[in-house]
């Protein structure tokens, strides 16, 4: 008869401290871990809210933003001629992010639901080496989009097969994947030999079709479009923001303090504005190189597309929710093992982008590429941007933050004339601080959440 | 929502419910009867076979033999899902809530509400804000605040306040103040007389008989996996009912008495 009353003993333990009614709580320790945003009714409460919200370990992408500052501050002091923040280098320093940023946001998919999946580092690789293979004029000379999309999906299916064994099978995503690291570092050599390059099929030549992949990473727009894009965006978020507040407030709804949405798109509208001088300045030595690249619109259209899909529709509920608490979300009537699965398809679908942006950085794809390195960084910038290891909490935009950070300790060390393993040692401190951070605040809320 | 438990037909009436899990029987021959607008107390040992019994009603087991009668009618209930497109929700001792989750994506969770595919928040706010009114949880400061951020007694609001959100008929508790300190308890149970005034069928599971007595207006006791007695709660006494939960109601014979009197003490230990 053991199975009846299942640990009716189990829980008593969790709460019993808790014998003051809520009523009777001081006000000040329970703020501290509600979002301000929800309670605020002017800026100055919303600051006093956030402020208790950082001390009660709630720190959200504040250590990042931190952690970025002092990067700039450092590497401009210390590198040779203060070259850190000229335009040249910020452009060169976020096309070097950028692999980082979108791997990155591809592994959260898989951090969000507590699970890990460490094929990526090849997985994307192989959808590039597919992408610039079938480019090839030499042999079967498809157009760039026909290929990037075969490419993708192909990284799809290679993740869904991966979640459809780690759900069905119940096996552990970290094994599954392992081998899966182990496997596609094989099949990345074997796709690579194919056709006449000696396992160097190139992007570089003047055909258009090729050129486009390259493009990329190196194409860019205009300095009059960059502008035109830059009103067009802010406007449509700023304007997105203050409409969905008008909206609550009229139905009586709580919203957040009109000030805070001005001062969010206010610094928004002046981030992009910095983002658009700087990439417009003529960086080229000699001749003319200016103008925002494509590759920041490709990692803002990411960025973009996935947190609307976390935050904005049930899949990316059901993917918080499977993270938070997984026989919640059973009970709940969600089929956890298909969320799962498709998580797992997305995140090496992300990973594709990745890899594609990767050869076109690159200029092409060889068999010198160190998968192991890629996913172990992309985990990293996850976890540097704020999102937890142990499920649940996250975000899309951890992933660019993180992908800055390790990206600008990359550049950093570089204009140094540090060699790599200065750059792998500083990467892995950052790294440990960004963990204790994460374990810290978790500990916080969990102290929290004890209170009444 | 329907006062049926003075007309003739109850909320919901079992009978003959069988289950065993391999050697083990579990339910024999249980009969339970849960009126709408009343409070029915389900109480028993460890391993008497209450939680069996909820499950069978709550879709998680099948039972063996036996019928489940919904409003008089003959019903099957195959899973969690059948129950509550009946109307019966199950708030379970873990609450089942996502602590990351805030309060009214919880009360939501797995039936949220879209538009054009996008998730329709101000809505699903305005619906939890409005439940949770009627149930007069009003302790929390903000419905976004995550549930992680909650004390024992507003997290069993929570999740209490998640189960009637769907038009349900009848709410089923297993060991609802189980965790909680005194004033959260109190507050629990006020929850409770709340569903029933508002002509739900509730049905929980206590050890506690302090509570037991506070609430139920009838109370169902089973030992060893048989139904023992079924009445309602005026009828008994403290003693009574802890005498029907050790000995199964032997003891009220003259002779057993003394024997049980013997049992109770073990059986507390």
């Amino acid at each position: 008869m053991a199975k009846v009353d299942p640990g009716s003993s189990a829980h008593e333990v969790q709460t019993t401290t808790t014998a003051v009614g809520p009523t009777a709580s001081p006000e000040a320790e329970c703020t501290a871990l509600v979002p301000p945003a929800v309670v605020a009714q002017s800026l100055r409460d919303y600051m006093h809210g956030q402020t208790l919200r950082i001390r009660g370990g709630e720190s959200g992408v504040l250590p990042v933003v931190l952690g970025l500052v002092v990067i700039v501050i450092v590497f401009q002091s210390i590198s040779p001629h203060h070259v850190f923040l000229s335009a040249g280098n910020l452009v060169n320093l976020f096309l070097q992010s950028i692999q980082f940023m979108v791997f990155a946001m591809a592994e959260i998919f898989a951090l969000l639901l507590g699970e890990i999946d460490l094929s990526i580092g090849y997985v994307g690789p192989v959808g590039a080496v597919i992408a610039v293979q079938l480019v090839q004029p030499a042999t079967t000379n498809w157009p760039w989009w026909a290929a990037i999309i075969v490419a993708l999906f192909a990284c799809a299916l290679i993740g869904a097969v991966q979640g459809t064994l780690i759900t069905r099978l119940r096996l552990p995503s970290f094994i599954v994947t392992l081998a899966g690291l182990l496997i596609f570092n094989g099949v990345l050599l074997i796709t690579l030999a194919f056709g006449p390059f000696s396992g160097y099929p190139s992007l570089s030549g003047s055909q258009s079709n090729v050129h486009a992949l390259y493009d990329l990473m190196w194409g860019h727009v205009s300095p009059l479009a960059g502008w035109i894009i830059l009103v067009v965006v802010v406007g449509a978020l700023g304007g997105g923001m203050f409409f969905r507040d008008l909206r609550r407030r009229r139905s009586g709804l709580v919203a957040p303090p009109l000030a805070l949405t001005f001062l969010k798109v206010g610094f928004m509208a002046a981030v992009g504005v910095l983002v658009v001088i700087i990439c417009n300045l003529n960086r080229a030595a000699s001749g003319i190189l200016e103008g925002v690249p494509w590759a920041v619109f490709i990692v803002l259209g990411v960025l973009a597309a996935w947190t609307f899909l976390l935050q904005r529709t049930r899949f990316g509920r059901y993917i918080y929710a499977i993270g938070g608490n997984p026989e919640a979300a059973r009970r709940a009537g969600i089929n956890v093992n298909a969320i799962k699965t498709w998580a797992f398809a997305l995140c090496a679908f992300t990973a594709g982008i990745a890899g594609i942006l990767y050869a076109s950085y690159l200029g092409g794809m060889s068999n010198n590429v160190n998968g192991g390195q890629l996913v172990l960084y992309a985990v990293a910038a996850a976890v540097i941007g704020g999102t937890s290891l142990f499920g649940g909490r996250g975000k899309a935009l951890h992933g660019v933050l993180g992908g800055l950070v390790i990206g600008g300790i990359y550049n950093g060390m570089y204009l140094l004339g540090l060699a790599v393993q200065w750059e792998f040692i500083v990467t892995g401190l950052v790294l440990i601080g960004a963990v204790t951070i994460d374990s810290l605040s978790r500990r916080g809320a969990a102290l929290g959440s004890a209170r009444p | 929502m329907s006062d049926q438990g003075s007309n003739g037909v109850p909320l919901l009436k079992a009978e003959g419910i069988y289950k065993g899990f391999g050697a083990v029987q579990a339910l024999s021959d249980v009969n339970l009867t849960l009126p709408a607008g009343q409070v029915t107390a389900i109480c028993g040992d460890n391993g008497a076979g209450k939680s069996v019994l909820i499950k069978c009603i709550a879709g998680i087991h099948q039972p063996d033999r036996g019928q489940i009668y919904w409003e008089g009618r003959p019903v099957r209930i195959r899973n969690a899902r059948e129950a509550s497109l009946l109307g019966i929700e199950t708030v379970y001792q873990d609450l089942a809530l996502s602590d990351n989750l805030d309060i009214v994506q919880n009360m939501f969770l797995g039936r949220e509400r879209v538009r054009h595919r996008i998730l329709d928040e101000d809505d699903m706010e305005r619906a939890a804000a409005e439940t949770l009114a009627a149930l007069r949880v009003t302790t929390v400061q903000s419905i976004r605040q995550p549930v992680g951020s909650l004390s024992g007694g507003q997290r069993q609001s929570v999740a209490v306040a998640k189960a009637v959100m769907w038009n349900s008929k009848l709410v089923i508790m297993d060991e609802p103040t189980a965790a909680l300190g005194v004033t959260q308890t109190t507050m629990v149970l006020e929850l409770v007389r709340r569903l029933r005034d508002q002509g739900l069928g509730v049905a929980i599971i206590s050890h506690n008989l302090n509570d037991v007595f506070a609430v139920a207006d009838r109370i169902a006791v089973l030992h060893l996996g048989r139904m023992v007695v079924e009445q309602e709660a005026s009828t008994f006494s403290r003693q009574s009912v802890i005498e029907y939960m050790t000995t199964g109601g032997l003891g009220l014979t003259e002779v057993g008495a003394h024997l049980m009197n013997q049992e109770t003490k073990n059986g507390e230990g």
